[in-house]
């Protein structure tokens, strides 16, 4: 049950991106493109998303998941380098090729041949930062 | 209204919804960066469900380009997309989310790292994307 619904969130996810456009690149450039030709689309992409999600984790009514024993929450709750350094070179990726993790990957199923190559890179990127973080 | 506006409303609507049900039943907060990353390490009691979540975006997408096919357009030359793609992917695990995870998820629970962690992405995202323009890349 718990692989079900996971694949039911995934599929969930897949078709939000496409509905909304933000499996085009060049709409997410086009959000991130203020000094030009601004389109503010991925604004309200994250107003309908992120009003769903708020409610929707506020409305949580038992203490504990419908299919196992706790909710996983991230634990860290400092503000340092490794967040703003990560999240900055995240950005710089980002807005070079206008794809984030979930729409490149949604990409290898609509068969684009470049989204498959992002994923790979995309892939070693992380492989390097596990090793990377294992030594510290 | 444009009515991109209202199809990116309503698109978020289900990437909501995607994220409260991951929430909901598996108690997992929907970080596709994360998601993705761990499916690297040694398959062990969450592999499956990683896979299952990665599974159902791909199949989406397929499933959505048989029955209304989809023109996306990627700018972005070969040699670009590679080195965006290992930014993206050391980015967002030394910074422990993406949009998703950070933008979406962690900004719902009013999480602080995830609010620094999006204006963080975004600025530097917007920066980039000026530079691209007056470099000319």
């Amino acid at each position: 049950m718990v692989i079900i619904m996971a694949l039911v969130s995934g599929l969930m996810m897949s078709i939000g991106l496409i509905v909304s456009g933000m499996v085009n690149p060049l709409k997410v450039i086009g959000f991130l493109d203020l000094f030009g030709h601004f389109d503010p689309t991925l604004a309200f992409v994250m107003v309908g998303a992120l009003g769903v999600a708020a409610i929707g984790y506020r409305l949580v009514g038992c203490s504990k998941p419908l299919l196992c024993e706790s909710f996983d929450l991230p634990k860290k709750s400092k503000i340092d380098a490794p967040l703003i350094l990560g999240a900055a070179l995240f950005g710089i990726g980002w807005g070079l090729a206008g794809f984030c993790p979930a729409p490149a990957i949604v990409g290898l199923g609509l068969g684009l041949p470049k989204a498959l190559l992002f994923v790979c890179a995309m892939l070693v990127g992380m492989f390097l930062a596990r090793r990377w973080a294992l030594r510290l | 209204m444009n009515i991109s506006y209202v199809h990116g409303l309503i698109g978020g609507m289900f990437i909501g919804a995607a994220a409260v049900i991951l929430y909901w039943f598996n108690g997992r907060i929907m970080g596709v960066s994360g998601i993705a990353s761990r499916l690297l390490a040694r398959p062990g009691q969450d592999y499956w469900w990683r896979a299952a979540f990665i599974l159902g975006l791909v199949l989406g997408g397929f499933i959505y380009q048989l029955k209304s096919p989809i023109a996306v357009v990627v700018d972005a030359s070969e040699w670009v997309l590679m080195i965006a793609g290992v930014l993206v992917g050391f980015g967002t695990v030394m910074g422990n989310g993406c949009t998703s995870g950070h933008g979406i998820c962690g900004m719902a629970r009013l999480s602080k790292r995830s609010i620094v962690a999006t204006l963080v992405f975004m600025m530097t995202g917007i920066v980039t994307v000026w530079l691209k323009k007056v470099v000319g890349v």
